[in-house]
């Protein structure tokens, strides 16, 4: 067999299901041994290879397996490096597969060279140049247990074309070895127990859960926790529905645009439970001023999440589905009780800033309030779709008025911060779910910058709901301005727009336009009803410009300095 | 504080840029880096410089850890330990200064291992302090070119680094 023939062979004995990818000089052995080999592998044809990044990755999001792509040398592979950084920064399991000038050009400047293994290192797990077909199957292998175990991340195999053409005999490889490489398979049980003891005493603590716990599987066994501790839970933006956010306990996402109640609880705890989150600055605030009383309880799979910004008392290192079931077990034998009174007292203080009521917002104007959109999304959707979202204020919109009560039907890129992430996550996660609801809530400045995608849903069926909130202004951009740089709206307003109807109806789409609040549920639970079952619809919704996202936590500031509405 | 770390790393290219990748990444400093392979090919031993809080470095011991390439990582500096670093040094003499230096270098246990009428080239077996103070008892000027391998280490006593 060819190297690009082992190649296929190898997916399809994988297991994988569907290959994102553009072709290109550099990779034409391979596309050809697609066309000749593959059996159960479907190649999905995107429009700009930066998409076909970001829709494995939604992919690998919304299912928990890998997403694999297969992009050309030079142009094919620079294109993809956004989303391969996107997927590095949120612990995305992905796997690259680009295209190489044969090995005797390398280095030569030749026509569509380029260091790819340099230019990713700083963004991947791990990469690999393939010099020999031999070693082809055997790192594929690693590059698939690499990508999946431990913390998970993307890796990038770059396959130049003289290795593509070259033969060898291939077999699937079913043992793979690693030395250097030695994912962790249990936390430490005396650190367990300790943290369990500690727990039990605290008079006031909470649970701060992150996409650790969606990426390690772990949502039933943090349920189970956190019910049976009776502690109220927050989530960073990564980890939303890992725990029902209809649940009493949640107390709401945390963090720069997070709820008062769970910023505040976060400020005046006694013990924090971090589990799979990695305090990032949009989540602490100032970290001089961040949880000055807390005591901190981390789980993490990866020995650098740990006490890289917060210091911890109590770290375990392991997966995060063994230790909370180790912390069950304990939980169950022990003789000791938490105290009831202190929890209750706890309890009516959380209450109190509950009461706040902090995600309220005016809707009587005569514009539509992009949170009146999110939530009337909520509604036609019965709350039960994959939502993807781009960055800006729709994002954050998104993430408050959108509750989710299911794991890995939030994607969203929290770590790089994506913006043109929305839609091909979409498909990503489309392609895996056929038969549900797939929804990008997205802005008009975000759209843009991958919104020939279009072509790519009309070709492959993708029905996709678009939710644009449209106001005319790169929001979050615009509210930066207004609170820090004196109303200057430098270049954030959005002039020139398209029509956005008529270029989903120009893609072979349906097109709909919102601006009057008191017909916005209507047409989108038209737009949501089976009429459309079939049909990516655009929905253009012409949002109030002013509106800002609130609660905020000011860059600088403590978690406990929150601006309201 | 000044750490030397000393690790184990696949016998492969790109294992190297990945660790100084690292510390440009993270903004870490080199204060030295040496390495070369091992009595296994397979290996390569690195040894490096930092410095750091303690913090700090067990920060960049964890991340060194991280990358795939890197077999093993020892902070050097956490034990006792033996360190050494080698130095050529061109030092231009003439009349008066050929003796005294002759003189110095022999105080300092290095060897002449080359000689012109105009020169001497010195070599130097120490930790890196000694041979700071060797160049601090030179005169500047007459110093023509300076060539120091970077610090290598291993733990003292039975205590090794292998995997």
């Amino acid at each position: 067999m060819t190297g690009a023939q082992i190649l296929i062979h190898y997916l399809e004995d994988e297991g994988v299901e569907h290959l994102w990818g553009y072709p290109g000089g550099a990779v034409l052995p391979i596309y050809d041994a697609l066309d000749t080999d593959a059996k159960n592998l479907s190649h999905i044809l995107v429009r700009h290879e930066q998409a076909a990044v970001h829709a494995a990755d939604g992919y690998a999001r919304s299912t928990g397996k890998p997403g694999v792509v297969l992009v050309t040398s030079g142009p094919g592979a620079t294109n993809a490096v956004t989303g391969i950084a996107t997927a590095y920064m949120d612990s995305i399991p992905l796997i690259c597969i680009t295209g190489q000038v044969p090995t005797g050009m390398i280095g030569l400047d030749a026509f569509q060279e380029i260091d790819t293994v340099g230019v990713t290192r700083p963004i991947v797990k791990h990469n690999f140049l393939v010099k020999n077909v031999d070693d082809l199957a055997s790192t594929l292998k690693k590059a698939f247990y690499l990508a999946t175990t431990g913390r998970p991340g993307p890796v990038v195999i770059d396959i130049p074309k003289d290795v593509q053409n070259a033969k060898s005999n291939y077999e699937y490889p079913q043992e793979v070895e690693m030395r250097s490489y030695l994912p962790i398979t249990k936390g430490h049980g005396g650190q367990i127990k300790k943290a369990v003891e500690m727990m039990l005493s605290a008079k006031k603590p909470i649970l701060y859960t992150g996409g650790g716990v969606i990426l390690g599987g772990a949502s039933t066994e943090l349920v189970a926790l956190t019910h049976k501790l009776g502690f109220p839970i927050t989530q960073t933006l990564m980890g939303l529905g890992a725990f029902p956010a209809s649940d009493k306990q949640s107390v709401g996402m945390l963090g720069m645009h997070g709820t008062y109640e769970a910023n505040l609880s976060m400020h005046n705890s006694d013990l924090i439970i971090a589990i799979g989150a990695r305090f990032d600055d949009r989540v602490t605030g100032n970290l001089e001023k961040f949880c000055p009383d807390a005591k901190i309880i981390h789980v993490d799979i990866d020995p650098a999440s740990i006490s890289k910004n917060v210091m911890v008392d109590i770290p375990i290192v392991g997966p995060v589905k063994q230790v909370l079931n180790e912390m069950l077990r304990v939980l169950d034998k022990t003789e000791l009780v938490s105290d009831q009174e202190a929890l209750a007292d706890w309890w009516v203080q959380i209450e109190g800033w509950r009461a706040t009521n902090c995600l309220r917002y005016d809707s009587s104007g005569s514009k539509i309030k992009p949170q009146a959109a999110v939530e009337a999304v909520w509604k036609a959707t019965n709350g039960d779709a994959y939502v993807s979202s781009d960055v800006g204020q729709h994002q954050m919109f998104a993430a408050q008025y959108y509750p989710f009560d299911k794991p890995r039907r939030w994607l969203n890129s929290g770590g790089l911060g994506t913006m043109g992430f929305g839609l091909p996550a979409a498909m990503g996660a489309k392609m895996a779910f056929p038969d549900e609801t797939v929804v990008c809530v997205t802005g008009e400045g975000s759209i843009q910058m991958n919104i020939q995608e279009l072509s790519t849903c009309l070709q492959y069926g993708l029905s996709v709901k678009i939710i644009c909130l449209n106001n005319g202004f790169l929001g979050m951009v615009r509210q930066w301005q207004e609170f820090f740089y004196e109303r200057r709206y430098s270049m954030s307003y959005m002039d020139s727009l398209p029509d956005f109807v008529k270029l989903a109806e120009s893609y072979g789409h349906v097109g709909v336009r919102i601006d009057d609040p008191s017909t916005l549920q209507s047409q989108l639970d038209e737009v949501f009803s089976e009429k459309y079952k079939n049909r990516l619809v655009f929905v253009d919704i012409i949002t109030d410009q002013q509106e800002n996202v609130y609660p905020m936590i000011p860059a600088g500031a403590g978690l406990n300095e929150m601006i309201l509405v | 504080m000044k750490h030397i770390i000393s690790m184990l790393i696949e016998n492969e290219s790109g294992a190297l840029s990945r660790v100084s990748g690292l510390f440009s990444a993270r903004g870490y400093n080199i204060h030295a880096l040496t390495v070369a392979p091992t009595e296994d090919d397979s290996l390569s031993r690195l040894t490096l410089v930092t410095s750091g809080t303690a913090l700090e470095v067990e920060q960049i011991v964890k991340h060194l850890n991280r990358l795939i390439d890197v077999v093993k990582v020892l902070d050097l500096t956490e034990g006792l330990h033996i360190e050494r670093e080698l130095m050529l040094i061109k030092l231009s003499t003439t009349g008066d200064t050929r003796e005294e230096y002759k003189r110095l270098v022999g105080i300092f246990r290095g060897d002449i291992i080359d000689v012109t009428a105009t020169t001497y080239t010195v070599q130097m077996v120490g930790k890196s302090a000694k041979l700071d103070a060797f160049i601090d008892v030179i005169d500047p000027g007459l110093i023509l070119e300076t060539v120091r391998s970077g610090t290598v280490g291993v733990m003292r006593g039975e205590k090794c680094l292998h995997i």
